[in-house]
């Protein structure tokens, strides 16, 4: 049995135009909206197969604002068993503060009888991008730590990951308990069913408290950089710009007459 | 003082972004960060040496340890450790890649010190503020980096890679670095041919032909891998073609796909969303189509084609004969 714990982060939907508070030291949500990162869906997803085999539970857990229960819903919904709030502003804190507060909850889950064998997070969030949640929360539990995999399997408390290296799929064979961090990639994306739906909805999303003090990112403020003066020629519309299109192919010299 | 850089070898030389990340740090000696010294991740090979006296690095240091030849990353922060100390250095700056960016946070973790991903500039030294990209490079962050030595990661091309106006003397000083047990309980056991897909023949293409939603299904693609044909290059795709299983995931371009930097890019009925352009800003020239002149990609591209992908590609194609 794998008891598998998935971390997971309310982002800014940054897809469309990013807008940021008037203070501009967040992001702002109010239009955009909320997600979760596709490496952290992968994660989720990956957690979901490998509770299935080896029959064990999914736990999410976020560290963030009430409106976190969101994203904990939306894992609960494509199979994830339950999930943990650990209620705090993110924003005040770092990527050290952050996994120290994760640790907790896996400290305080194994006293009480349930062991987290492995923990998953993605390999950086999308807003922030520290690349350190999980080598931190690591070394805060003592445990072996993996970044950028696609893949995971466990048999005989042992974890095969797979990641791509620079000169091919890199394999890592680790004994658990351990941490890795997920690159969206191999994982197929869950959908939520109408059945999961239903569950995540229901679902009781316990809230705890992290009882450190938060050091804080060293965040001094945020900038949009201005889009550079738009240069383009335009060809022409629709298929009559087609002889247009060959001339310039023929100028860079990508085709010859 | 110095400024202490991880090198990560490729092919026998100091990768692209070691080397830029090489020149920039070799700017912030003038802010008053020091001489520069260089950490070899690899075999500290003739080329290697003389791309770091070319950036002007005073001296390299090196290790020879066998437990090392399968890699390993809490071990080579043990590494980085090591050559810190010895450089007596007060900032460490590591290529943001998968493997700069993992090192250091393993750094970070093991001695308590601040880290700062994907850094693009630095306003000053001491106390040390950086610019750094977030929200997948929309956002710039302005941060203060606190610890007594500072760990930055550089994104890929914030600089290019310049020779130093006096060359450095990259002198050799292996270090002496006992690996602990522990620090190789995650390595890697074995290397195997890349499955689901080589990136390579996308990577190194001259020419891309790029496909979004615009595509409308995964019976849209016959046209773009038509025109990719006809060019003699390959296909990439936007992440929402992955995602909803219209194209295999090792075509994707962008900040979670791969990285492309073709003489020609041609995306159809891509929107040129940021996290896409990440993946293809460093193409040479790009010709957009696209129903919607608006569409970012169309302005930030050199040429573009309004209309539907599914008329102007087929037209193209006619012409071309
Ligand atoms: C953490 C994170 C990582 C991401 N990583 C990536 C990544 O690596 N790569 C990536 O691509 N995206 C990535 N994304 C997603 C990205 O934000 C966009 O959602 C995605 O790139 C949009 O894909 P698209 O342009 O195909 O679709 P859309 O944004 O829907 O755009 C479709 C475009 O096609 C045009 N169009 C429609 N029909 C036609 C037609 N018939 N002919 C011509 N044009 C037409 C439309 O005008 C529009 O411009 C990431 C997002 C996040 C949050
Ligand atoms: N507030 C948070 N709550 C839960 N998990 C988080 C939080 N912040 C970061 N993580 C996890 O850590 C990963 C890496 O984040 P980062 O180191 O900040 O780039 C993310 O992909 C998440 O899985």
């Amino acid at each position: 049995m794998t008891n598998v714990l998935v971390c997971v982060k309310r982002v800014v939907d940054a897809t469309g135009e990013v807008v940021l508070t008037d203070d501009a030291m967040r992001v702002d949500g109010r239009y955009a909206g909320y997600t979760t990162s596709a490496h952290e869906e992968a994660a989720v997803a990956l957690a979901v197969e490998v509770a299935g085999e080896a029959g064990g539970t999914v736990t999410v857990l976020s560290v963030g604002t009430a409106d976190a229960a969101e994203q904990i819903r939306n894992a609960i919904a494509v199979g994830a068993t339950d999930g943990i709030l650990v209620e705090a502003d993110p924003d005040a804190m770092g990527p050290a503060d952050i996994a120290a507060a994760i640790a907790e909850v896996v400290t305080q889950r194994a006293a009480s009888g349930t062991a987290y064998d492995l923990v998953l997070v993605g390999n950086d969030a999308a807003d922030t991008g520290d690349f350190q949640v999980g080598v931190r929360l690591a070394y805060a539990l003592g445990r072996p730590v993996v970044t950028g995999m696609k893949t995971v399997s466990v048999a005989d408390s042992v974890a095969t990951l797979t990641g791509d290296g620079p000169s091919g799929t890199e394999v890592y064979e680790v004994a658990l308990p351990a941490v890795a961090s997920i690159l969206e990639g191999a994982a197929d994306v869950r959908y939520p069913s109408v059945m999961g739906r239903m569950k995540a909805k229901k679902a009781v999303i316990e809230t705890v408290a992290w009882s450190g003090s938060p050091q804080g990112s060293g965040r001094a403020g945020l900038t949009v950089p201005p889009p550079p003066p738009s240069q383009v020629t335009i060809l022409g519309e629709g298929p009559q710009a087609a002889a247009a299109v060959v001339e310039v192919l023929t100028q860079l010299g990508v085709v010859s007459r | 003082m110095s400024v202490v850089v991880v090198v990560e070898v490729e092919d026998g030389r100091a990768s692209l972004v070691a080397r830029e990340t090489l020149t920039f740090a070799r700017g912030l000696a003038a802010l008053g960060a020091g001489e520069l010294h260089a950490v070899i991740l690899g075999a500290p090979t003739d080329s290697v040496l003389a791309d770091c006296r070319e950036q002007g690095v005073a001296a390299v240091h090196t290790v020879d340890n066998p437990e090392l030849s399968r890699y390993a990353a809490a071990a080579w922060a043990a590494v980085v450790e090591a050559a810190g100390r010895a450089a007596r250095a007060d900032l460490v700056i590591a290529p943001g890649t998968g493997r700069g960016n993992e090192i250091l946070a393993h750094v970070a973790a093991r001695r308590g010190l601040d880290m700062a991903a994907n850094v693009v500039s630095v306003d000053s030294v001491t106390p040390l503020r950086v610019q750094r990209q977030v929200v997948g490079g929309s956002v710039i962050e302005s941060t203060a980096v606190q610890s007594r030595v500072r760990l930055l990661s550089m994104a890929g091309h914030a600089v290019e890679p310049e020779a130093a106006a006096t060359p450095g003397a990259a002198e050799v000083r292996p270090l002496a670095v006992a690996i602990a047990p522990e620090d190789l309980r995650a390595q890697v056991v074995r290397v195997e041919e890349r499955t689901g897909g080589d990136t390579s023949g996308l990577t190194s293409a001259k020419v891309v032909v790029g496909a979004g939603r615009g595509a409308g299904g995964p019976e849209g693609f016959d046209d773009v891998i038509a025109l990719a044909e006809r060019l003699g290059g390959a296909l990439g795709v936007s992440r929402v073609v992955t995602s909803l299983g219209w194209r295999p995931h090792h075509e994707q371009v962008g900040q979670t796909g791969s990285r492309i930097s073709p003489d020609l890019y041609i995306p159809c009925g891509i929107s040129g969303a940021i996290q896409h352009w990440a993946g293809c800003a460093s193409s040479k020239t790009i010709l957009a189509i696209n129903t919607d002149p608006d569409a970012p990609m169309v302005t930030k591209a050199t040429y573009a084609v309004v209309g539907d992908m599914h008329e102007v590609v087929p037209a193209i194609l006619a012409e071309l004969g």
